[in-house]
Formats: C-alpha cells, sequence, structure tokens
C-alpha cells in the first residue's frame, strides 16, 4: 500500500512524513517524528496518556489518525519547557509536589492541565478533578496531580 | 483501507454509494478508531468529513432554530453560551459522553450513527424534536433523529447516504429541556438509564411536553404516552406519577451486571419525575 504524506506543525515546527492510512497520530508522533512524550496505554482512548492538543483542542493521539493532521496544529508535552530548558510551571510543581511515580502518564496530564489552566486559570479542585477524568493514574492515587495543578494555577496567576 | 477526505458531502456520498467494501464516515473518530483499532471493524474506505465547508459550524437558522454540523465536537456545544441558553438538555447529554479529550473530538451526529442504545446525546435530541438533513444518491432528505436508529449499532440510512447536519428547532417562550442519566459512579460511564424531558409551559401549566428515553430498549425511544401525561398539568404529584408508569411501561431493556431489568424499569420512571421537574423550572426562568 503506498504511504501518505502529511505536513503538520508540532510544537510551532512545521514537519512532514509518510504513513499509513491506519496508522495513528500517536504511533506518527512517536515512531516518525521521535517525539517520545506521548505514551501508548490502552490505545483505546480510555486513558489518556497519549493526549496532545489539535488546534488547540485536548485529544487522545491514538484516537486521531495521522492523516487527519495535515495542515493542523499539533501541541505535545515537548513544547511545554522553554528553549534552553527552563520547565513550565506545571512541570516543576509536579516535581516539588511528587505528583508522579513511574511517569508514564504525566506527560497526558501535563498537556491536559495545560490547557485547562488556558480556559481556565482559576479551576476549583473538583474542576480540576473532572477535567482530568479521562487521564488514568495507576501510581499516585492523584491527590499530589490535584495539588500540584492548583499550585501551578496560583503561581501563574501571580505572575500573569 | 483508503483515507477520503472530500471536500463536498456530494462528493462524500459518491464515494461512499460507489465503494464496494465496509465503509466509514470518520467525524471526531471516537467510536470508529475505536473500532478500528480493536480490530473490531476495518473499514476498506474511510470518509474524513471533516474538509467539507461548514461541519464544524454551528449556525442560527432562519426560523430562530440551530443547524449544528455534522463534525461539531462536543466541547463546541457547551461553549456555546446561546445554544446552551436554548437547549440546555441537549447539550448536557453530550457533555456526558466520556473524558474532557473524548469531548475534544466527539459529535452529536457521531452519537446518533454509532446506534448505541446508551448513547447519552440522542434522547435529549428526540425530546427536542430535533431533525437530521441527509445527502445521498436519492437527493437530500430531512428526518426526525428517533428514525435513524433501529437497532443496536443500525442505522436507517440507506447505502451512500450521509449525515450533514442535526437541526434543532427554535426555542421558542417559556420552552425548557434536561437530560439525565443514572451510572454506578460520578462520570466517565456508559448509561444504564436515561431520560430527556423537553416542554413548554403558558404559566403554571405544561402546554407541549416530550419525552425520550436511553439504555433501557434497542434504541433510544420517544415516549408519547408519557409526554401526554404532563399536557395540562402544572407537574402535579398526580401527572408525575402518570408520567413515572407510562416511561416504566415503554422500557424494554436487557437484563445484564450494570442493570436488572427490574431496576432499569423503575430507575427510567424514577429519573422522570426528576428530569421533568428541572425542564419545568428551567421553562419558568426563560422569558
Amino acid at each position: 500500500m503506498s504511504m501518505m504524506h502529511v505536513n503538520t506543525t508540532v510544537n510551532g515546527d512545521e514537519v512532514e512524513f509518510l504513513c499509513d492510512s491506519r496508522e495513528t497520530l500517536l504511533d506518527a508522533l512517536r515512531d516518525r517524528l521521535g517525539q517520545m512524550g506521548a505514551k501508548e496505554g490502552c490505545g483505546t482512548g480510555d486513558c489518556g496518556a497519549c493526549s496532545v492538543t489539535l488546534d488547540g483542542r485536548l485529544v487522545c493521539s491514538c484516537l486521531v489518525l495521522a492523516a487527519e493532521a495535515e495542515g493542523r496544529q499539533v501541541g505535545t508535552v515537548e513544547g511545554m519547557a522553554e528553549d534552553g530548558g527552563t520547565l513550565h510551571p506545571l512541570q516543576r510543581k509536579f516535581i516539588e509536589h511528587a505528583a508522579l511515580q513511574c511517569g508514564i502518564c504525566t506527560p497526558g496530564i501535563l498537556v491536559a492541565a495545560k490547557a485547562l489552566l488556558e480556559q481556565n486559570p482559576d479551576p476549583s479542585e473538583t474542576e480540576i478533578r473532572y477535567w482530568l477524568a479521562g487521564n488514568l493514574c495507576r501510581c499516585t492515587g492523584y491527590d499530589k496531580i490535584v495539588r500540584a495543578v492548583l499550585d501551578a494555577a496560583a503561581e501563574m496567576r501571580e505572575d500573569a | 483501507m483508503r483515507y477520503h477526505t472530500p471536500s463536498s458531502f456530494e462528493e462524500a456520498s459518491e464515494i461512499a454509494a460507489a465503494a464496494p467494501g465496509i465503509t466509514r464516515i470518520l467525524a471526531g473518530g471516537t467510536d470508529v478508531l475505536v473500532q478500528l483499532r480493536a480490530d473490531i471493524v476495518e473499514p476498506d474506505d474511510l470518509i474524513d468529513i471533516k474538509r467539507i465547508s461548514g461541519t464544524g459550524d454551528i449556525t442560527r437558522s432562519d426560523d430562530g432554530g440551530w443547524v449544528i454540523g455534522a463534525a461539531v465536537p462536543g466541547v463546541s456545544l457547551s461553549e456555546h453560551a446561546a445554544l446552551c441558553a436554548d437547549w440546555p438538555g441537549v447539550v448536557e447529554g453530550m457533555a456526558l459522553v466520556g473524558s474532557t479529550q473524548v469531548q475534544g473530538r466527539a459529535t452529536l451526529t457521531g452519537n446518533l450513527c454509532n446506534g448505541s442504545p446508551a448513547a447519552d446525546s440522542v434522547p435529549g435530541m428526540i425530546a427536542a424534536g430535533a431533525e437530521v438533513s441527509v445527502v445521498g444518491p436519492q437527493g437530500p432528505r430531512r428526518i426526525a433523529i428517533e428514525s435513524v436508529p433501529v437497532g443496536p449499532g443500525k442505522i436507517s440510512l440507506a447505502k451512500g447516504e450521509i449525515v450533514t447536519a442535526i437541526h434543532l428547532p427554535s426555542r421558542g417562550a417559556q420552552g425548557g429541556d434536561a437530560y439525565e442519566r443514572f451510572i454506578p459512579r460520578t462520570e466517565m460511564d456508559i448509561a444504564v438509564v436515561g431520560v430527556a424531558v423537553n416542554l413548554r409551559r403558558d404559566g403554571a401549566t405544561i402546554t407541549e411536553a416530550r419525552v425520550a428515553i436511553g439504555a433501557v430498549a434497542p434504541t433510544p425511544l420517544l415516549v408519547p404516552e408519557a409526554g401526554a401525561a404532563l399536557v395540562g398539568s402544572t407537574l402535579d404529584d398526580a401527572s408525575l406519577a402518570a408520567l413515572s408508569e407510562a416511561v416504566s411501561a415503554a422500557c424494554n431493556p436487557i437484563d445484564d451486571k450494570r442493570g436488572t431489568i427490574e431496576f432499569r424499569t423503575h430507575v427510567a420512571g424514577v429519573l422522570a419525575k426528576r428530569v421533568a421537574r428541572t425542564a419545568y423550572d428551567r421553562a419558568g426562568d426563560a422569558k
């Protein structure tokens, strides 16, 4: 089967790749573009480990075909830290609060939490828990994650 | 698998009509791509409609209703203040589907055309009296939402036919709608029972009512007897009891680990009363 040619933008950089028509955006990011942040957990849109933004919307990249990314803007965890390595406040607070253990869910949760804070800079604990309900974590029990997001949001509001 | 990105619904319909094997329409992909990934359905032709102009738009129609493009994701409904003010029940049904990530992709049209008996957005659309516009080899047509699903995973559209948009009627004065479902947890689950009520008041008296139920029959159902039980009443105890009885009588559920026949039938009647009260209050708040 002939491969499809896709032009897209990942974290602001224009990229192109060849892929199979059945290939997911997740697989293209990892296997074609070397962006290993998004993880495959379930592969069926339940766990959120593959969360990325597509034209600013939070989505599961395992449920997006790579070909659908043609001409669109993809955002991944690799785009969160500044050039030079300064971490995003969410990333810093996740470390401070020890909001990760094995780390598989962390890139997806960071991308999801960033999307939340962009539209709601002052979320309640309940709002955070509902927003992140599609991001499963089997290590932390979620509490440290929620605290880290609350703390990052507070810091980002002060700096705004 | 051939991946198509037609630029018009006519072109999409021609591809679907001529396709020899399994064909699927791709909007949000939250059912189609799960089925692909799980090796349940691998389409020979996958037709992505998102490149078609207008499929991502929510527009006010000439009659004061709403036209919701076939590729509008759930999150866009929830963010649309005027649509939420007119049809909060329709929007809250869709908002219950899946996670934030799923809301970023999943569509009303997809939820309808996937044909799940438990589809959370469908009872609300039926109660609202919504319609879908369809293009196909026989030309365009417009049909009621409740005529689309015909059984679990099955819809009434013919080969080559594609839903282009959902049409919600004009809200009009003193109208309100609501949807609730029962699930054994608070979030991220499939409805065990779902009930939608849409009604209109004249002062305290209900003048029109439509009631629809989900997850308690092979398809979501309109229950005309339940609507009739409310009309002419002020939502007094007698009319609520009649509503509850009519809803339970219309249930024809499966018996499984998520809910027995008896449980689903009972809960449908209980939920109907609760949802009717919400719709009634919303109709009173409306101008």
